[in-house]
């Protein structure tokens, strides 16, 4: 391909999130096969050899999370990709990756539960899993798409928010976003910015403490094969990665894990706004049904309607200040999305004044449509029916 | 090379019970790592949860303490990752055989170079003493007050199955044995499976009232015999030693440089 040619595409969501892996410098994936993130194996186990890469289908989502967290601590960027069913099984290593600030990320391509639910049907009800699926006191950073290209984009933001702050991060997709073709341009290297992770400059023969932050809070990592033997473990350990049952040390691990994530809410930030200006009606969205809100949103403007649509990019750490500030104005909210109103409540949180918070949700395994909006948003207008 | 750098001084004492196996163990894997003349960055230690996985956090290797039951593929992920790791992967019997079965089997059936060793003292140790998939019938434990009916494994027979190309079992009682196994076993390219049957007088020799470390050697000593001896075939209750399976298979690590070169359009 010549310099002046571009690299467009018409590719799946799922295909679109390989690309964004591999562009973020992806070398090790380890999967097991699950609808409707499947495609995201596939492309993988042919692409990622060619860059000398490793693709394994492990023996269930439990392997596949584990040996992500080795290959990892390995010194590769690291990746797995899942759907419900086997994201709750991945929770426990998750939870072993945020304990042990392994950087990782895990791709939820959502179905409708709970347990084996509609396996090849859209839901969006994950959202509370990504933030507290594992067990014990932590946070963690979650993502989400509405476009084929932002699937591309946010994929490689993950990468870099995982090794910038060694923790798992969620890209938290979902059946119709996974399965969408779009066009995709993906943008030459270098154009988009590719963290790298971390590594220590300590030298050999002193004392390398893989949990001892620098002045700028930062943990430096040694790749496992390096010059640097330490220890690694799920348990509270001290700045050796050595178990350790103080209470302060304990305490202090605690409030590193939560702090590092939760102290960087508007640093995490991501999100899209469109006619928010003067917007007495604002839409708040993600993924798939931020398309429909996006339609509903266009169509209303031709009308003359002021509404107006921020889609969020991030949902964890929930962007509380965002929200708040780009609906100071609105007299409505409604948040549009595929579950019982697991992003709704913390918008409710968020907001000044609650009651005027309005769920537009399905739940059926089909996309909320915009009509499904237009008559919810007709009966808050009193407009009726 | 000095002894001294294979373990981390400053984690000592170690945890264990005084009179329990895995010490042993840990003993014999430094003898082999120091004779064998390893380059302790090459080792890597992966371990899951139990009395036996603290040994990772003892030795002066990389060292990964992971979740229970989860070695195997933790391990997988960094041999695939540097396939020029030597992994070793210490595991208890609950940890290896219960929880993490699926993984042990599957490891065994890729042919993965690394060497897993089951420390087996049929008993849960850490959490107490409840009975495990390599306990047996008719033993007591903390949650078999009426004595076991679960049957058990037989963990080299479910590694030779599964495909193991290197499975061997001795007891911490033949220290020598042990680390002519260990050796052969690290030597071994591909998934090698070594059983070590450890004493835990704590939970297991006191709830059978099968006494102390002492006894629980001796019972190893006399209820032994070696693979190919006439002592073993005088007596078939005896539970037999020595190297089970030893041959050659593609490795896993190996195989994959391959795919690498297909997909690359070498080949």
């Amino acid at each position: 391909m010549s310099a002046t040619q571009q690299d467009v595409r018409f590719v799946q969501g799922n295909e679109a999130c390989v690309r964004g892996a591999l562009y973020a410098g992806l070398r090790f994936f380890a999967g097991y096969p699950i609808t409707p993130s499947t495609e995201i194996a596939e492309h993988l186990a042919e692409n990622l050899p060619k860059v000398g890469g490793t693709f394994v289908q492990m023996e269930d989502e439990i392997a596949s999370m584990c040996a992500v967290c080795g290959a990892s601590l390995a010194g590769s960027k690291s990746m797995t990709a899942t759907s419900g069913p086997g994201f709750s099984l991945k929770q426990e290593a998750i939870g072993y990756a945020a304990m042990a600030e392994i950087p990782c990320v895990v791709v939820d391509v959502q179905r409708a539960g709970p347990s084996t639910g509609l396996a090849t049907k859209v839901a969006q009800a994950d959202v509370n899993q990504a933030r507290w699926g594992t067990h014990g006191e932590h946070s963690i950073v979650t993502l989400t798409a509405s476009t084929v290209q932002d699937m591309f984009a946010v994929t490689v933001e993950a990468f870099n928010i995982a090794e910038a702050y060694r923790t798992p991060v969620i890209l938290l997709f979902d059946e119709v976003m996974g399965h969408m073709r779009e066009r995709l341009v993906i943008p030459p290297a270098g154009e988009l910015p590719v963290t790298e992770r971390l590594r220590t400059a300590v030298k050999p023969g002193v004392n390398y403490h893989p949990y001892l932050p620098r002045e700028d809070g930062r943990l430096p990592m040694s790749d496992y094969g390096d010059i640097h033997r330490y220890h690694v473990t799920g348990l509270y350990h001290d700045i050796w990665g050595f178990p350790t049952e103080q209470p302060e040390q304990v305490n202090k691990l605690v409030h590193h894990l939560v702090d590092k994530i939760e102290g960087r809410v508007h640093e995490l930030a991501r999100w899209k706004e469109f006619y928010l200006e003067d917007a007495e009606n604002v839409l708040i969205s993600y993924g798939s049904a931020a398309r429909s809100a996006r339609h509903l949103v266009e169509t209303r403007r031709q009308k003359g309607h002021r509404v107006g649509l921020l889609e969020l990019q991030t949902i964890w750490p929930f962007p509380k200040d965002l929200v708040r500030e780009k609906t100071a104005n609105a007299k409505n909210v409604f948040v549009v999305e595929m579950n019982m109103g697991q992003v709704m409540a913390q918008v409710k949180q968020a907001v000044d004044n609650p009651d005027h918070v309005y769920l537009v949700n399905r739940v059926d395994g089909t996309l909320v449509t915009p009509t499904d909006i237009g008559n919810v948003m007709r009966v808050i207008e009193g407009k009726g029916v | 090379m000095a002894f001294r750098d294979l373990i981390r001084e400053r984690f000592f004492p170690h945890i264990w019970c005084p009179g329990c196996g895995h010490g042993t163990v840990l003993n014999s894997l430094l003898h082999v790592v120091d004779k064998m003349g390893l380059d302790p960055t090459s080792m890597c230690m992966v371990s899951g949860i139990g009395c036996s996985a603290r040994i990772s956090g003892y030795v002066n290797f990389h060292t990964m303490h992971t979740m229970h039951g989860r070695a195997l593929p933790c391990a997988t992920g960094i041999k695939l990752a540097k396939p020029q790791l030597n992994m070793i992967v210490p595991m208890g019997d609950g940890d290896a055989m219960a929880i993490g079965g699926n993984h042990f089997i599957h490891a065994c059936r890729r042919n993965i170079d690394m060497t897993a060793i089951v420390l087996n003292n049929r008993i849960y140790g850490m959490t107490g003493g409840q009975y495990s998939p390599l306990s047996g019938r008719g033993v007591l434990a903390t949650t078999a007050p009426y004595r076991s009916i679960d049957d058990d494994f037989d963990a080299v027979a479910l590694a030779q199955g599964a495909g193991a190309t290197f499975v061997a079992r001795t007891t911490a009682f033949h220290v020598k044995e042990l680390s002519k196994i260990l050796t052969k076993a690290i030597q071994h390219k591909g998934f090698s499976v070594v059983e070590v049957m450890v004493q835990c007088p704590t939970y297991f020799g006191r709830k059978n009232k099968m006494g102390g470390a002492v006894q629980l050697l001796e019972y190893y000593r006399d209820n032994t015999a070696p693979l190919g001896s006439k002592k073993l075939e005088e007596n078939q209750n005896l539970i037999p030693r020595g190297i089970f399976v030893e041959r050659e298979r593609p490795e896993y690590c190996e195989e994959y440089q391959n795919v690498i070169a297909l997909a690359e359009g070498k080949e």
